[in-house]
């Protein structure tokens, strides 16, 4: 007894969900490049270098808000000694101001949830 | 000394991908022949391997029965652990398969003084099996999201009951310490135990620190050394539409990541871990207890020689008769 | 027994196995924990090859010149036929949970005694000719070379696993050890390396009808001795035809049934039963044997002495067959018959002509277990029981591994123990049912030679018994296989004095009220205890 039909049936089944991103690609027949982000800013710097922004934005927000709220310390020493307020809405927003096209590009590409407006209000979008 | 050589091992594999990517620079090998090469490997070792399996055939209904049969009417059968029908066999596979149920039995035998065997419950094996199965497939499910555009919403939920507790940036998913708490449990255990120490070989040891090495490394990564997601992603997506480009700057971790699931990849159709698929093909669990209902075909059933009763009529005919049996002939 | 070491010393078993690696094969032959080599002349007469008189203690075992490439062929062979071997070749990842499972490790401590071990003496020559990595990788990835000194290994440790199954029932991929003792066994005989208690009996089978090579005319006797026994004891003549053409139903039971003891008070009792419920039945001589040591021999010699049992109810016409208490009987007829020699399309499904209840559970192999049989009987009222006649037996039930683990003939017997007597009481759960343990003597390892093997390998079963001893009592330790029968009798004398052994059916026997009968005592010709316990109790007042 060989049971050739079931183990064939299996072993497809467990093929197609193996490679099934390919399917899940070829299905919704998105590229899947990671997305353009919208810079509404003149400005050139960040408060920190881009790569370091891209890995650990989610650290330097957690600190700052710990420093703002735990410790009342609101004065962040930037890049080229350049001196910024340690908030959100005003500092990252004045340049970020389209999280649409910004943050959530990124975050809803990556699959990451982000609870930064549990808090805080969702801006309204700067066209 | 299997232990130590089988660290030897993953500790060069460590090694093999620094000097790769971080001396010479191998981005391309790394991020793009090598897991090419292992997934290639892993998909063509894992069907010749179940067909290998799958030639041979199942001569005989040797079903394992760990309960009552279906007999007389006034008798309670057991259809989960000695199954009678299709449903009872899916059952006690899918307790098999999703709840490691004969592990659950699990009882520790000591001697002790005074001619005496006590058997304890022992469900640490068990549970840490389970833990460390489960988890890794959550793991591997929510690896999903780097694979998938749009990420599909059943990977965001799982995400989210995973990071429940909302701890440290990026959130800390539980399925992942508890996969590297367990696999260090079933590590330990292995050495700590005479008996499962003697009987472990090198390849055993290999598997756990692997497994341990993408743990580590993926823990390490996510909270520690971080590195640019969305590159990560877009490398992920161009490997999927086999147009593959690797971009520049996703940090050093991710590649050691990545080597080692390729290794795990390449080395799993070759190894024990296919009990993925031999544990659907098991003849003492997959086969329903109907030997005496539905007979069961030997593929390679023949003849052989037997002693008819003509031949042993014609050996004993006179002491038979004697004895007053009846005879076919009488002479 | 004498020559054995005392029980307080044999217990001292320590499970923690050695710092040395297990993969230096080395074994010794040590007085008492192995068998002899297979006589030549049942080899001779069974057609084995290599005919020789294996003394396994030899340091030169006369082994054909090109002897590992018949055992690695027949491995090729064998992978090639049985899924089973080649998926619990692959798939062990050594997790434990069978290490302190097995009665022969608990027993001697001996770590090639875990199934694990047991599976892996084979699995490492299967490495090293088989897989690409044993091949490159070689001690490495646990691949051995076969030698002479693996090949003795093999013969120590697979007669030293009963195919009990129980590791079966806690390894998490189901791996079967008994499946992986087969192999060992039939690929140490393709170069004539057996043991005596196996072929001698196998090929008295052949000839006779039945392992003890007993001739027709002998096996008539037996059964007349029987009818005048009951007689003798009953006041009642029940007429027992054996080669009876045009009976209804084909009745094989294992030989030790006939001429054992106790199983011979279990005989009795079928024969009683029968009578009283006016069965039209018959013996065969040809088939009289229902056991089969084939199965501890190789899959064709279990074919060529199961083949009978249909060929003889052809022969005689009958319409189905009933089987007797016999525990690997029970595996051949169960899970090997019908694929072998079947299909049975010249039976009927199995009816019992006394309750008009179909067996539809063998109603393709047509052979219903005697338990089953008699359970029906009792349920449906047909037999008058006077469970009193059985208060001398404080009683305990030993399933067998093979009704238990391959059929899961669990609650059968009990359900006609608890009708037949008032005293039961099961052993603890982790060693009934389906985590049973073995007798230690199973497939073909119950000789006196073997005998020290024997008590550590029954030693876990004897331990669940003394609980019950102490705890209740208990006298009787009932079972419904022949090995157990025949083995657990000098089990009970070595660990647990005091308590008997006997067949399920001498209890029904004991407890059938015939009609017409005249009787004093039971099937041991033991007056029945119908005035003790009040005397017992006004001792025990006496004495307080």
């Amino acid at each position: 007894m060989y049971d050739a039909g079931k183990i064939i049936a299996g072993l497809v089944i467990f093929l197609v969900l193996v490679t099934s991103p390919m399917w899940y690609k070829a299905a919704t027949g998105t590229k899947g490049e990671a997305p353009e982000l919208k810079y509404v800013t003149e400005s050139k710097v960040c408060v920190a270098e881009t790569e370091y922004m891209k890995a650990f934005h989610m650290d330097l927000l957690n600190e700052w808000r710990d420093d703002v709220v735990r410790r009342d310390d609101r004065q962040y020493e930037g890049l080229e000694g350049k001196v910024y307020e340690k908030s959100l809405s005003r500092t990252c927003m004045s340049c970020h101001s389209n999280k649409d096209e910004f943050c959530d590009r990124c975050h809803d590409y990556a699959g990451v949830s982000v609870y930064c407006w549990d808090c805080h209000v969702e801006p309204a979008e700067v066209q | 000394m299997n232990a130590l050589l089988a660290l030897f091992g993953v500790a060069i594999l460590f090694v093999i991908a620094y000097l790769g990517v971080d001396v010479l620079g191998l981005h391309s090998l790394f991020g793009i022949v090598l897991p090419y090469a292992a997934i290639f490997l892993f998909l063509i070792g894992f069907v010749v391997r179940i067909f290998q399996w799958a030639k041979s055939p199942v001569p005989f209904r040797i079903t394992t029965t760990s309960g009552q049969q279906k007999s007389l009417n006034f008798i309670k059968s057991n259809n989960l652990e000695s199954p009678h029908n299709t449903t009872g066999v899916i059952g006690r596979m899918a307790l098999e398969i999703l709840f490691f149920r004969s592990l659950f039995r699990n009882t520790k035998a000591e001697v002790k003084e005074n001619e005496r065997i006590v058997y304890g419950p022992d469900k640490w094996l068990w549970a840490a099996a389970l833990a460390f199965h489960w988890s890794f497939l959550i793991v591997f499910l929510r690896h999903y999201r780097f694979f998938a555009e749009p990420v599909p919403e059943f990977i965001l939920k799982m995400q989210a009951v995973d990071g429940l507790f909302q701890v440290g940036t990026p959130i800390v998913f539980l399925t992942g310490l508890i996969l590297l708490a367990s696999v260090t449990f079933l590590f330990l255990r292995r050495v700590v135990l005479p008996q499962v120490r003697y009987i472990s070989l090198l390849a055993d040891y290999f598997a756990l620190f692997v497994i341990m090495a993408i743990a580590i490394s993926g823990l390490l990564m996510r909270h520690f050394y971080k590195v640019d997601i969305v590159g990560v992603k877009e490398l992920a997506m161009t490997l999927v539409g086999f147009k593959p480009v690797v971009p520049e700057g996703i940090g050093f971790i991710f590649y050691v990541h990545l080597f080692f699931v390729c290794v795990l990849f390449a080395y799993f159709p070759f190894s024990k871990l296919m009990h993925l698929g031999g544990v659907f093909l098991s003849p003492t669990r997959n086969l329903a207890n109907t030997n005496r209902i539905k007979r069961h075909i030997n593929p390679w059933n023949y003849e052989v020689k037997t002693h008819t009763y003509e031949e042993y009529e014609d050996e004993f005919r006179d002491v038979m008769r004697e004895a007053g049996l009846p005879l076919e002939k009488e002479s | 027994m004498s020559d054995i070491a005392k029980k307080e010393d044999l217990a001292k078993v320590d499970l923690n196995p050695p710092k040395k690696d297990w993969m230096d094969p080395k074994v010794e032959f040590k007085k008492g924990t192995y068998n002899y080599g297979s006589n030549p002349g049942s080899m001779k007469y069974l057609g084995m090859p290599f005919v020789r008189k294996l003394d396994p203690t030899a340091e030169d075992w006369e082994l054909p010149e090109n002897w590992k490439e018949i055992i690695l062929e027949g491995l090729r062979d064998r992978i090639k036929k049985y899924r089973s071997l080649r998926i619990f070749m692959d798939c062990c990842v050594r997790c434990g949970a069978c290490a302190d499972k097995c009665h022969f490790f608990i027993g001697s401590g001996d770590p090639k005694n875990m199934p694990v071990l047991r599976a892996e003496l084979l699995r490492s020559v299967y490495r090293k000719d088989f897989t690409t990595a044993g091949k490159l990788l070689g001690k490495m990835a646990g691949a051995r070379e076969l030698t002479v000194d693996v090949l003795k290994e093999w013969f120590f440790y697979f007669y030293q696993c009963t195919e009990c199954r129980r590791c079966s029932v806690f390894c998490p991929y189901g791996i079967d050890t008994a499946e992986i003792t087969m192999m060992g066994r039939e690929l140490l005989h393709l170069v004539g390396v057996g043991i005596d208690w196996i072929t001698t009996p196998a090929s008295n089978c052949f000839r006779t009808g039945n392992h003890l090579g007993i001739q027709p005319h002998g096996f008539k006797d037996s059964v007349d001795f029987a009818v005048d026994d009951l007689e003798d004891l009953t006041g009642i003549r029940v007429d027992a035809p054996v080669n009876k053409k045009g009976a209804e139903i084909l009745f094989v039971v294992p030989s030790a049934d006939y001429f054992g003891d106790p199983h011979y008070f279990g005989f009795l009792g079928y024969l009683a039963l029968f009578h009283e419920i006016g069965l039209d039945y018959t013996f065969s001589s040809y088939a009289s044997e229902g056991g089969n040591f084939g199965l501890f021999h190789s899959s064709e010699m279990m074919k060529r002495l199961n083949a009978k049992i249909y060929a003889e109810a052809k022969r005689l016409g009958v319409k189905w067959i009933i089987g007797g208490e016999c525990g690997h009987m029970w595996r051949v007829l169960h899970q090997y018959m019908d694929t072998m020699n079947g299909p049975a399309d010249f039976l009927e499904v199995p009816k019992s002509p006394i309750t008009g209840t179909t067996f539809e559970h063998a109603k393709s192999t047509k052979m219903v277990h005697i338990c089953e049989f008699t359970a029906d009987l009792i349920y449906n009222n047909k037999v008058k029981l006077d469970k009193s006649r059985n208060d001398h037996w404080k009683v305990t039930f030993h399933d067998s591994c093979n009704t238990s683990r391959a059929m899961g003939l669990v609650e059968e017997p009990r359900y006609i123990i608890n009708n037949v007597c008032n005293n039961f009481w099961d052993m603890p759960e982790n060693t009934i049912k389906e985590q049973t343990f073995c007798c230690g003597s199973g497939s073909g390892l119950g000789t006196d030679e073997n005998l020290e093997m024997r008590m550590r390998g029954g030693f876990p079963r004897a331990n669940a018994v003394k609980f019950v001893h102490e705890k209740h009592g208990v006298n009787l330790l009932s079972c419904i296989c022949a090995i157990d029968k025949a083995t657990l009798p000098p089990l009970m004398e070595y660990w647990v004095p005091g308590v008997e052994v006997g067949a399920v059916h001498e209890l029904v026997g004991n407890a059938i009220v015939m009609k017409g009968e005249k009787r004093t005592t039971d099937l041991r010709s033991q007056p029945y205890e119908t005035e003790e316990p009040e005397a017992e109790a006004v001792k025990a007042e006496e004495a307080n």
